[in-house]
């Protein structure tokens, strides 16, 4: 193959690709649409965006479950996959559920999704022997598998109950989510949408189906969205007192 | 090391029985060229795969020229049922050497050993993919000249 | 005082013999199902995601914390120069050795992934108080060799106390480690307490010396060498001290949880609403492990009874594994405190509701496994090396011994 050939073939590439893009871009969901500029794929994430959740537990529905499931479908964990089987119901994996909850004084009943709270000072990461349990620098808590030995301490420090362990063998994973026997697992924020500027599974079924109870975005970026909510209607941690700071507020609790 | 694991290869109509190892997508290698020199692969693609998956975990850095979901996609390669060979079996890439070389691995307790058929999107978005050749071929650091070497080279 | 001699025991007879082969068949079982647990999955065993610690847990931790404590006798002859406990110290470190190494092989085999223990001995998250005790674990063998090297090495032995010294701070900083994974974890109500770390002290003093107290009879029944009563009953004194003063800390841990609303909801659990664990708590613990040891010990009818001190001792050992068993797995059944004043009346998880646990064979057999590897050490090292004293009796051990 001739050097002129492949060169000509490269520049037509680029006039092609670059169209193509363009096109790709103004027709693509809306979620490509907010944030023009990406972060490039060979630029690692910063401290300069802290990504959360709010979640409005006013529009949350009691037998809502549009967040597990989506949870589910996009990372291959739960009875929709037919993950685990062998495992019993106390030991298959949840990386998010629905929880109803009623205040013992006033009687008034509540229900919210509850998943990782990707705290700001996880105690996860603090007890982790190897380091695997992290919190990576722009705020996501993740559990490194590569290097988890599956001894479950961050099972037993963190406070949400957020995290699961692979009891038996798994195959056919998704390929955004590794996930194996042995190790550590729990909500990653759908990390693999966040770095490619898209909304974790669960906020977006959440407003596919009208719900509008959950935001996704940059805690540090004032004019999101998230954090113009946060500011005009505020927005708890769950479990304050534990000063943990975590990524996921609720509202209305 | 790399020695031992080339001999293999370089061994003709021997006593030792050679794997087979797959083809890689036929389409890939025509027209976008590999990753990099299969010489270069053999001896290097461990310490790759090991430095790619920190990047990508820790520091969120999701080039494709190293990416284990990139290597499937290409690699493992359907027959012609549309059936894949599961990791594990001499006929998927991965196990075609690293069974004949006994060299246990550990991905795919966890990663998934086969493309993905029908979820996996490919974003416009990533100008680093030398599989969607585009404009920055240069985060990939393949030259022009490294490409000639690699189209006019020798391929498995 | 005339000089202590140590001589290897003769090793030769069939109880010896059979017993090495009752300890090498558990051993072979414990790992049969090790095999079960790791190629399955932990899918087999009792833990899941509620109760992700369970009995192996139980077995590592309790071999774990006596070590630290076997140890005790050989500091109190080197460290606070109590010479009637010298003739002790060798078998004190080489129990302290075997412990832990029993107690290491169930914690590492049980983990999800050990095939990556070198992962664990190589990432190290030092904020971690895992990391720190993996690090104190390996410590400590290499100081108690040293230790008795310089014990057993006549000519070394000048090094014998400030090694012992080193051994002594070493394990308390360690002990003081283990009660801290518990003391550390912030998101329990049955944990997050400071009291944590003088708690394992405490029953490390107990258990560790329970178990030596029973070893010393078995090798010196077993071999027909005498055992005086001058150091049973030193022995025997001081051990009811440490059980007395576990319940201290139990005592003034329960207490304190109960003058604060905030922990009402865990006391209550344990004392009395806990099911199992309450009985657990009450009788095992409590009863079996703490006053029953005490009354044989000291109560004038009992103490002087050699087979009936040692069942105190193997109380005070069941006991202490019954009190892991509530502190380690009770902790864990009772539901995290995620809405405070809210009662979850909906979860997939099981939010709110006591968690289910109840042992597998598999983890028991671990357990066991690493007990059985702790004793096996012990017999098979003591027919190899002079870690015993051809005579315990008291006119060749106790300087203060009228004839």
């Amino acid at each position: 193959m001739a050097n002129k050939t492949y060169n000509a073939d490269l520049s037509r590439r680029h006039f092609f690709s670059k169209a193509v893009a363009a096109a790709g871009l103004a027709v693509a969901p809306g979620v490509f649409l907010r944030q023009v500029h990406a972060r490039p794929s060979d630029q690692a994430a910063t401290s300069e965006q802290r990504w959360g959740i709010l979640i409005d537990t006013n529009k949350c529905a009691k037998g809502c479950d549009s967040c597990v499931t989506a949870c589910m479908s996009e990372n291959g964990w739960g009875d929709i996959n037919n993950s685990e089987e062998k495992s019993n119901a106390h030991q298959k994996a949840q990386w998010i559920r629905k929880v109803t909850v009623k205040d013992k004084q006033t009687g008034h009943v509540q229900s919210l999704p509850l998943m990782c709270q990707h705290c700001e000072n996880p105690p996860c990461v603090d007890v982790c022997p190897t380091g695997a349990s992290m919190k990576r620098a722009d705020g996501i808590v993740l559990v490194d598998k590569h290097i988890c030995i599956g001894c479950r301490y961050c099972m037993m420090a963190c406070p949400y109950k957020a995290r699961s362990f692979v009891h038996e063998d798994l195959e056919n994973q998704k390929v955004v989510a590794p996930r194996g026997k042995g190790t550590v697992e729990s909500c990653t924020m759908c990390v693999h949408r966040v770095d490619k500027d898209g909304t974790p599974a669960c906020v977006e079924a959440c407003n596919a189906d009208n719900h509008n109870a959950m935001y996704f975005g940059d805690l540090k970026d004032p004019n999101s969205e998230i954090s113009r909510q946060l500011k005009e209607h505020g927005g708890e941690q769950l479990r304050a007192d534990l000063g943990l700071n975590t990524g996921v507020r609720y509202q209305g609790l | 090391m790399a020695g031992l694991l080339a001999l293999p290869f370089t061994v003709q109509a021997g006593d030792a029985p050679v794997p087979e190892v797959p083809k890689a997508k036929e389409k890939a290698t025509q027209e976008y060229g590999c990753v990099a020199p299969t010489d270069y692969m053999r001896k290097n693609h461990m310490s790759d795969l090991m430095h790619q998956r920190d990047d990508t975990l820790r520091e969120g850095i999701r080039t494709s020229r190293f990416s284990l979901a990139e290597c499937i996609n290409c690699h493992v390669t359907p027959d012609e049922d549309g059936k894949f060979a599961r990791f594990g079996e001499d006929e998927h890439f991965c196990s075609s050497c690293h069974n004949y070389a006994a060299v246990s691995v550990d991905c795919f307790s966890c990663h998934r050993d086969t493309p993905e058929q029908t979820d996996y999107q490919h974003t416009f978005n990533t100008g680093n993919n030398p599989h969607h050749g585009k404009i920055a071929l240069k985060g990939n650091k393949l030259s022009v000249e490294t490409l000639q070497v690699l189209t006019e080279g020798e391929q498995q | 005082m005339k000089n202590v001699q140590f001589m290897e025991i003769e090793g030769r007879s069939f109880g010896y013999l059979a017993l090495l082969g009752i300890l090498g068949a558990i051993i072979l079982v414990a790992l049969g199902a090790w095999y079960v647990m790791e190629h399955n999955g932990h899918y087999v065993t009792g833990m899941n995601n509620a109760i992700v610690w369970g009995t192996p847990h139980i077995f590592a931790i309790f071999l774990i914390v006596a070590a630290s404590g076997a140890l005790n006798v050989a500091s109190i002859s080197s460290v606070f120069n109590k010479t009637a406990y010298k003739p002790l110290a060798r078998l004190s470190g080489l129990l302290a050795i075997a412990l832990l190494a029993g107690g290491l092989m169930i914690l590492v085999l049980d983990l999800g992934r050990p095939d990556r223990l070198i992962v664990a001995m190589t990432y190290y998250n030092f904020k971690s108080i895992f990391a720190w005790n993996i690090i104190l674990y390996n410590g400590f063998f290499a100081i108690v060799a040293v230790y008795l090297w310089m014990m057993m090495q006549q000519s070394m032995n000048k090094y014998s106390k400030p090694v012992g010294v080193a051994a002594f701070l070493w394990r308390l900083i360690l002990t003081t480690g283990t009660g801290s994974i518990f003391g550390f974890l912030v998101a329990r109500q049955g944990y997050d307490a400071a009291i944590m770390a003088p708690l394992f002290i405490a029953m490390s003093f107990s258990f560790g010396l329970a178990i030596f107290l029973l070893v010393l009879m078995a090798a010196y029944k077993w071999t027909g060498r005498p055992l005086g009563d001058a150091i049973f009953r030193r022995l025997k004194n001081l051990l009811g001290v440490f059980v007395a003063g576990v319940l201290y800390f139990v005592l003034a841990y329960h207490l304190t949880n109960l003058y604060a609303t905030e922990h009402h909801g865990i006391e209550a659990f344990i004392l009395r609403d806990g099911g199992i664990y309450t009985q657990l708590f009450w009788i095992g613990q409590i009863v079996i492990g703490s006053l029953l040891p005490l009354l044989l010990f000291y109560h004038p009818s009992t103490a002087k009874n050699r087979t009936l001190v040692g069942l105190g001792a193997l109380l005070v050992i069941i006991g202490g594994l019954i009190q892991l068993y509530v502190l380690i797995i009770g902790g864990q059944a009772y539901p995290l405190e995620i809405f405070p004043g809210k009662e979850v009346i909906e979860s997939s998880f099981f939010d709110g509701q006591v968690a289910h646990y109840a042992p597998s064979l598999w983890e028991v057999l671990l357990g066991l496994g690493g007990v059985a590897v702790a004793l096996i050490m012990v017999a098979l090292a003591v027919k190899i090396l002079r870690f015993m004293p051809t005579s315990l009796a008291d006119e060749d051990v106790d300087p203060h011994h009228s004839a």
